[in-house]
């Protein structure tokens, strides 16, 4: 046994110290996802504000963990939630069986339902893990209005539909960037 | 070297014919379509204008196939759906004929071409015809690159039907349904070529289009809801299912309609413990596969926002009605009652809704914990004559041994007299319809007016005056000999309504016509639950399984099933529902047991009210708060029909038994209430679920459905014996009022049905142009209750009569007028409303 013996066997401990940190400051600091990271879902809306689920459930119908509860609604004159007849009227997601497979964002005829990176899924109550419509809706932008509104940015659907990338160009969406992807950025 | 086998040759029998079928050689009946004979085989060839119950169209071309005859193929594919067999024929379909495949394919594409992109927004979404076809029969990818043709939409064709044109595939299932089954001018083909489309003529004018519909009638149908649900697309929606749901998220359990006596099967689908929508069932025997709107729309009276889910028991201090626990309430309704019981007596009225179980309770409980015959379903105008006539004609009868569906439609001649069978039992008008328009069944209605169901059965009037139906009756063999000869033919039918109980006389004329020619002869009540009280004894002179309450044997007979001491039985006919009414007026009655009766139903509703006031004791069984709310001691909450199991017996006498939908929702079925009830009584019902009331009951049940015994016979009531009057004759300024109730009007299971409501009859008050002259458009009606003021449609009454909506808005008849069918009323000319 060596004289140097006890100091030695700080060395790996002092060569630490000099190396750089890896450590995450989680959740003092956060840790941001991959960028392209499955977390939370969130429920898109047009430029103006409307929004984009249709109520089809298809979502709910793709996913293999039953986890998404739609029900569908008619939009009327007065009170309008989407372009076109159809709105979401209910929609609640239960993170406590999400399995964060995405097929609903697969399914999603209208790419309403997207994924943000969000992960921080993880309560002492399951009521607060049962993610209402007010919880999954895409926070307002800039020029973006709380429906229920009329239409403001065409006669009827077709226009919304046909028409979406340059109606959001119109309403200062980079180009090269959607809708949703300008809206995840707002929520980090 | 071997010789092959020879075939066993195959007989084919009469009236057959063989043909070959994707190289299988098959046996068909003579007139077979194509489709019918694949399908036989498992082959199912897609199609979607084909109906089995609608004459054939080959609009759709969709059901192509390859046909060979006498060993030359047809130049071109054939439509399967309106090709009948014959012998020799050589069917190849898209199983084994690249040539159908192909076509069918084609006719996909051209389908798909102007189609839109809407399933996910589509309340056909998931259980589409098209959407499966174009998935087994479709090319995966679309040629077409232009524009998709479009149309405004949806527009309402009704408040109940949207029409989305762009979704059509004009097969003509609804212009069909519309025409050959319901007879309405309801919904027709218009335009030409890419224009062709779906329409009425409201949408014709909506778009200012250069068609209308060719009927030029004013649209309106009680059978609207079957286009919805036969229309392979969405093209035809509901207003009130819109966007509800998905079919997935249903869950399907088989039902029976609980609005008329049709007891027509349905399918009820609910989500969440909540029901979105009640579709026909299939029952061949019943309602083939059709369903009238009230059946298929009116059900969301159970989730009324009033409904009453915890018991209510009025404090003796304030005067309030107070909810109290189910133990609470039991035991001041058992104190209450056993005190009137003991005192002077207490009575139940149990209203016509109920199951055959429930009535059984009611029945049960009057008999051995009340201990009175005091019990009388009827809620609605009756007579003696009517008990005797129940007794003796209705009581005992089945689909084995009395009228049914099939009897109707196969009948030479049927004759309804005082019974309007598209409004009181609508089923019974589509088969009356389907046997006059198929099989030339004549159909006679003794009637005031020509009434739509009238025409649409092809029928014949012989109007009278309300009030001489008995005597037209009698006339028949001195004024209509033709008609009287015709009834003497093998399976002729007279059907008699709720109404004849106003008119005295008329069942014993209708019992002596069926005695001397031979005709049979049915009672179609209005309510679902008429019927089973009958049977199980929910009447002042009959126990359960038609045994008269008089005949000592069958008191014993019941007293031993039931368990009871030797001559625990009444043996005196009890009061009936007025007989209850006035002796609770008079103070002779304390106690009343109320089961969903509105007293505006009753033949006087001042009298009920007056009564309900003067009860010393009322309990009531009821779901919704109703007039007798305000009078009763102690609220029993009881179940809706969807929130238990049990059954009907029909207006042919026919078991229509149903399962719970909705499971555990914690509300309680008449006889379990009466049940606990009892047992606080110290009485013992035996009747805690419908299956065991249903098997205390089968030990009682004559006939019908239920086991036989051959001891017992049937009737035991003498048959009804009352001299037909004279007709009431209106002085001046007077009018003899005939009335009845429409399908859909303010009835209580009608309420939350906006939808609904926009499709019912207009409220208008009907009379000949010679009564009518000198009143202008408006005629108030008035007795000296009250006033009735509605416009004015001529049609061909008889002089001096005034028909009146019986429950319609603006038009109470009992409520307001306190009158009748047959009453004289005041006429004058009314102001504009
Ligand atoms: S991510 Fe997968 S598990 Fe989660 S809701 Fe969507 S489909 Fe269901
Ligand atoms: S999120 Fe998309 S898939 Fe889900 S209901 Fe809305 S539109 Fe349909
Ligand atoms: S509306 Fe429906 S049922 Fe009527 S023709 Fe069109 S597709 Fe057929
Ligand atoms: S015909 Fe009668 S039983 Fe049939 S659905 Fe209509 S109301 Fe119900
Ligand atoms: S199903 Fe044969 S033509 Fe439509």
């Amino acid at each position: 046994m060596g004289i140097f013996d006890p100091v030695k066997g700080f060395g790996v401990t002092f060569g630490m110290m000099f190396k750089k940190v890896i450590t995450e400051e989680y959740p003092e600091i956060g840790a941001p996802a991959a960028p392209r990271y499955h977390g939370r879902h969130q429920l898109n809306r047009h430029p103006d504000g409307l929004e984009k689920c249709v109520g089809c459930e298809l979502c709910a119908w793709a996913c293999p963990a039953d986890a998404i509860f739609v029900e569908g609604g008619d939009n009327t004159e007065d009170e309008r939630f989407s372009p076109g007849e159809r709105y979401g009227m209910d929609y609640q997601i239960n993170y406590l069986r999400c399995i964060g497979c995405g097929l609903c964002v697969e399914a999603c005829p209208t790419r309403s339902l997207t994924m943000i990176n969000f992960y921080e899924l993880a309560d002492d109550d399951r009521q607060k893990l049962i993610y209402t419509k007010e919880d999954l809706l895409a926070p307002l932008l800039p020029g973006m209005e709380q429906p229920p509104h009329p239409m403001r940015l065409g006669d009827d659907e077709q226009d919304y539909y046909v028409n979406g990338p340059e109606l959001a160009r119109g309403r200062g969406v980079p180009s090269g960037e959607t809708v949703e992807t300008s809206e995840e950025k707002a929520v980090q | 070297m071997t010789m092959a086998p020879e075939e066993p040759k195959v007989e084919v029998p009469e009236g057959h014919v063989k043909l070959t079928v994707d190289g299988e050689e098959v046996i068909a009946p003579k007139g077979e379509l194509l489709i019918r004979t694949a399908e036989r085989l498992g082959t199912v060839v897609p199609r979607f204008c084909d109906h089995p119950l609608l004459d054939p169209a080959g609009a759709c071309r969709q059901c192509l196939v390859e046909v060979e005859m006498g060993g030359r193929p047809m130049p071109k594919p054939q439509a399967s759906c309106t090709m009948t067999v014959a012998d020799g024929m050589v069917v190849k379909t898209q199983r084994t004929s690249p040539v159908a495949d192909k076509a069918q394919q084609g006719v996909m594409e051209l389908l798909l071409i102007n189609h839109p992109l809407d399933c996910p927004i589509c309340d056909k979404g998931g259980e589409c015809p098209l959407q499966n076809q174009a998935m087994a029969h479709g090319r995966p990818e679309s040629r077409f690159r232009d524009k998709k043709r479009t149309f405004p939409k949806p527009l309402p064709i009704s408040t109940q039907v949207l029409l989305d044109r762009e979704r059509c595939v004009l097969c003509q299932r609804c212009t069909r349904f519309s025409a050959q089954i319901a007879g309405d001018p309801f919904i027709e083909l218009l335009e030409r070529g890419a224009h062709q489309q779906i329409g009425t003529a409201e949408t014709a004018d909506v778009l200012d289009m250069a068609s209308r519909t060719s009927s030029g009638k004013p649209f309106q149908s009680y059978f609207s809801g079957n286009t919805i649900q036969i229309c392979p697309v969405g093209a035809l929606t509901s207003a009130q299912y819109r966007f509800r749901s998905r079919p997935f998220d249903l869950v399907s359990s088989p039902s029976v309609c609980e609005h008329c006596s049709s007891g027509c099967a349905e399918r009820t689908d609910f989500r969440r413990g909540k029901v979105m929508r009640k579709l026909a069932g299939e029952d061949p025997e019943v309602n083939e596969e059709w369903v009238c709107d009230k059946g298929r729309f009116a059900f969301r009276y159970a989730t009324a926002s009033d409904r009453i889910r915890t018991p209510l028991v009025r404090n003796a201090e304030t005067g309030e009605l107070e909810e109290a626990s189910w133990t609470q309430a039991l035991r001041a309704a058992a104190e209450g009652l056993a005190k009137a019981r003991d005192g002077k007596g207490a009575a139940v009225l149990s209203g016509g809704r109920s199951t055959v179980e429930d009535a059984y309770s009611y029945a049960k409980f009057a008999r051995v914990a009340l201990r009175t015959n005091d019990i009388d379903f009827r809620a609605r105008a009756h007579s003696a004559e009517e008990l005797d006539f129940l007794g003796s004609r209705v009581v005992g009868t089945g689909p084995e041994n009395g009228v049914t569906f099939h009897a109707l439609e196969h009948a030479p001649l049927v004759l309804c007299v005082a019974f309007e069978p598209e409004e009181e039992a609508p089923a019974v008008f589509l088969r009356l319809r389907k046997g006059a328009r198929n099989r030339g069944t004549q159909v006679v209605h003794i009637g005031q007016w020509t009434t739509p169901a009238v025409d649409r059965t092809f029928g014949e009037l012989l109007a009278c005056v309300p009030g001489a139906e008995a005597s037209a009756v009698e006339g028949i063999a001195q004024h209509a000999p033709d008609l009287d000869e015709s009834l003497r033919a093998e399976g002729a039918v007279v059907l008699v309504g709720e109404r004849a109980a106003e008119v005295p006389g008329l069942f014993t004329a209708l019992h002596r016509l069926a005695e001397r020619t031979g005709a049979r002869l049915a009672w179609i009540p209005r309510r679902a639950g008429e019927r089973g009280a009958v049977e199980v004894g929910a009447l002042p002179t009959l126990l359960p399984g038609g045994r008269a309450v008089t005949d000592a044997a069958a008191r014993t007979e019941v007293e031993q099933v039931w368990g009871l001491a030797e001559g625990a039985l009444p043996a005196e006919p009890g009061r009936d529902t007025t007989g209850i009414l006035t002796a609770l007026v008079a103070g002779e009655l304390d106690g009343l047991v109320v089961g969903g009766v509105d007293p505006n139903d009753l033949p006087d509703p001042a009298l009920a009210r007056e009564a309900l006031a003067a009860a010393g004791f009322v309990v009531s069984l009821e779901m919704r708060p109703s007039g007798v709310t305000d009078h009763a001691d102690v609220v029993l909450p009881i179940a809706p029909v969807d929130e238990k199991a049990g059954s009907f017996l029909n207006w042919e006498g026919r078991h229509r038994e149903f399962p719970v939908s909705l499971e555990g929702t914690g509300a309680l079925p008449d006889c379990r209430v009466l049940d606990t009830l009892g047992v606080e009584m110290d009485a013992d019902l035996f009747t805690q679920t419908p299956a065991a009331a249903a098997g205390d009951f089968a030990r009682l049940a004559v006939k019908g459905t239920f086991t036989a015994s051959d001891a017992v016979k049937v009737p035991f009531t003498a048959a009804p014996d009352v001299p037909h009057q004279q007709a009431a004759t209106p002085g001046a300024g007077q009018a003899v009022l005939a009335t009845w109730r429409q399908l859909i009007d303010d009835g209580s299971l009608l309420i939350d049905e906006p939808h609904l409501a926009g499709t019912a009859r207009a409220v208008v008050a009907r009379m000949s142009a010679a009564t009518a002259e000198g009143l202008g458009g408006h005629v108030t009606v008035s007795t000296d209750r009250g006033s009735i003021s509605l416009p004015i449609v001529v049609a061909d009454l008889p002089d001096g009569v005034v028909w009146l909506p019986g429950n319609s808005p603006g038009s109470k008849v009992r409520a307001t007028l306190g009158a009748g069918h047959g009453s004289v009323v005041s006429i004058a000319a009314g102001g504009a409303r």
